[in-house]
């Protein structure tokens, strides 16, 4: 599809979103889309620096509670309007993929991987440890009395959400169509061959981790409006990190497709397992899929449509 | 605050923790750092293995130490299964920096949520007549509880040197992590090798689990707090160096009971975890390191 296509879908998925919140009263779907659309934005964000690049990120919790964290700080220091929470959050978080973009110059694979998870334990023993922002009691944050233009906070996060998705999947495809993408794969293939090619691998990586880890704090920043009482285990649930990186795997790396049809699938599955088991056996699920995934379809779904496709036409 | 007690009370209870956490590293240091093979799962199968005393202790009444022996072999024979599938599925196809790490995460939320699934989340513990036991050595106090662990662990260690450096197949394994291709030549199977060494990676984790129950209760979640901690200690000690290991640990055990004492359990976790930044950013080959 065209990129002109691809755009008109787009705002008519918002003005349906915001049509939708003048129709359907029950609050509950609002929470559920909210959360499976959060890891359209996480697992589109992973995927930038994982998918594209082959740097496994098992610290994308860090990210997201950095700009979950970050906002509400400002909430509770200038109440600062929600725009501004937005970009707060993306640019520390950014930051903070621009510093981890530094250490693949020393750690490569699965060093990488470790760190980012050490970093994610460092950075939640911090905020426990941090007064100012509820340490391990956690936090309140109060909703805004009234939002303009939407009966309900609920119903204007979720629009946000929406909003945040598709710019997070058209961050991923312009990048993935731009000399950028194609630099990014060819580290993921050869990183020492690139370099010798001239690709400037290390710019590519820091844009790639920057990108990535901004996108995650602007997925985070919403957070304590939408829990009004966050806590650092939520907000650095090990959840995200595994279903920021599970739902690429069961969609497919190699596209900013994959991301969205793994996180709508899966995050919808986890959902509706939720409420009709239980959210122990929604993980357990996670975990199996995964499994299944990595063994017998190393290509995702995407992957399988294509070669089916493939077929097809043969 | 500061009083020599407090400090030599911390800094025994740091070795005797320290001798434990060498326990629960063996597994990595075998399949991490001489196999290459990523197994953040090891924190999950020890977690397992700490059910499974638990399991041997409630309802059979045996000894954790002797159900986590008893286990064994059973674990012995998961890691060849789980060896066997890695192989196949990501080693053979040399796909397994990606793919093989997310399959091992994948394993951590199985394991995780069968045991909360079927014994919940509240802490379990075992119980053994020692257990609450001490031992006074002049100014020095050895809780039983410490104290057993940390000799079962030294024990564990020194089994696993000597297995290493004196067997034929523990020479093997050394071989295999040093040259793959030099080991076909010989007429070897590295395949089979590394099964072996997987499965004696993933059996250490049964002894490891009810030495990890036997120091204090658990949850199914416990284990994510041990991730950070072996592999700190597999890069601290540099890799697949038993002796280096040990020392690892035990630097390690120490400066995590110093915190902990000095400024509050709450950041102990941070101490380990830092320490691997630190050393990942600065030197990767680890204090011990080739």
């Amino acid at each position: 599809m065209s990129g002109r296509v691809l755009l008109a879908v787009a705002v008519a998925l918002v003005l349906a979103a915001v049509a939708l919140t003048r129709v359907l009263e029950n609050q509950y779907y609002y929470f559920a889309t909210y959360v499976i659309l959060q890891y359209v934005v996480l697992a589109t964000a992973w995927n930038i620096l994982g998918g594209y690049t082959g740097y496994v990120n098992f610290g994308s919790a860090a990210f997201f509670a950095t700009g979950a964290y970050t906002a509400a700080v400002l909430i509770k220091a200038v109440a600062a309007p929600f725009p501004v929470l937005l970009v707060a959050g993306g640019l520390v978080a950014g930051l903070l993929g621009l510093g981890i973009g530094y250490l693949t110059l020393r750690l490569r694979g699965v060093f990488f991987a470790i760190a980012t998870l050490a970093l994610a334990v460092v950075l939640q023993t911090l905020v426990v440890n941090w007064g100012y922002v509820g340490g391990s009691r956690g936090i309140y944050t109060l909703r805004p009395a009234r939002v303009p233009f939407f009966d309900n906070y609920v119903e204007f996060l979720f629009v946000v959400m929406v909003v945040l998705a598709l710019g997070a999947l058209a961050t991923a495809r312009w990048i993935e169509r731009s000399w950028i993408g194609r630099g990014l794969v060819a580290i993921r293939d050869n990183e020492e061959a690139a370099e010798c090619m001239g690709v400037p691998t290390l710019r590519l990586k820091l844009v790639a981790t920057t990108v990535s880890g901004a996108l995650m704090g602007v997925a985070g920043a919403p957070f304590p409006y939408y829990l009004t009482y966050m806590e650092p285990t939520s907000a650095f649930n090990l959840d995200y990190a595994i279903n920021s990186l599970a739902m690429p795997m069961i969609g497919g790396t190699t596209t900013w497709v994959g991301p969205l049809v793994g996180a709508v699938l899966l995050g919808a599955a986890q959902q509706v397992a939720t409420v009709t088991i239980s959210s122990a056996l929604n993980l357990l699920i996670v975990g199996l899929v995964v499994v299944a995934f990595v063994i017998l379809a190393p290509e995702g779904i995407v992957g399988l449509f294509r070669r089916w496709r493939a077929r097809a036409r043969a | 605050m500061f009083s020599l007690d407090l400090l030599t009370d911390a800094v025994v209870a740091g070795i005797l923790l320290g001798g434990f956490y060498a326990a629960v590293s063996l597994g990595i240091t075998l399949a991490f750092g001489l196999l290459d093979i990523v197994n953040i799962a090891h924190p999950a199968f020890v977690i397992l293995g700490a059910y499974g005393a638990y399991v041997g202790n409630s309802r059979l009444g045996l000894d954790p130490i002797v159900a986590g022996l008893l286990g064994m072999p059973v674990f012995f024979l998961l890691g060849m299964v789980v060896y066997r599938v890695y192989y196949a599925s990501f080693e053979k196809r040399g796909d397994e920096s990606l793919r093989g790490l997310v399959f091992f995460f994948g394993i951590i939320f199985i394991i995780e949520v069968s045991l909360l699934l079927q014994y919940g989340v509240d802490y379990r513990s075992v119980d053994a007549a020692y257990l609450g036991a001490t031992l006074e050595l002049g100014p020095i106090t050895l809780p039983f509880r410490l104290a057993i662990p940390f000799a079962v662990a030294l024990g564990l260690t020194l089994l696993l040197h000597l297995f290493l450096s004196r067997t034929f197949w523990g020479r093997a394994v050394k071989a295999v992590s040093q040259d793959h291709l030099a080991l076909r030549l010989m007429g070897a199977s590295p395949v089979r090798v590394k099964a072996l060494a997987f499965a004696i990676a993933i059996a250490t984790a049964s002894v490891a689990g009810a030495l990890l129950i036997m120091i204090g209760p658990i949850e199914p979640s416990v284990g994510r707090e041990y991730i950070g901690r072996v592999f700190a200690i597999a890069v601290l000690g540099g890799m697949g160096s038993i002796g280096g290991t040990l020392a690892a640990s035990l630097i390690l055990g120490v400066l995590e009971s110093l915190t902990s004492t000095f400024y509050g359990p709450s950041w102990a976790l941070a101490v380990s975890f830092g320490i691997l930044l630190v050393v990942l950013a600065v030197r990767p080959a680890g204090l011990f390191g080739r």
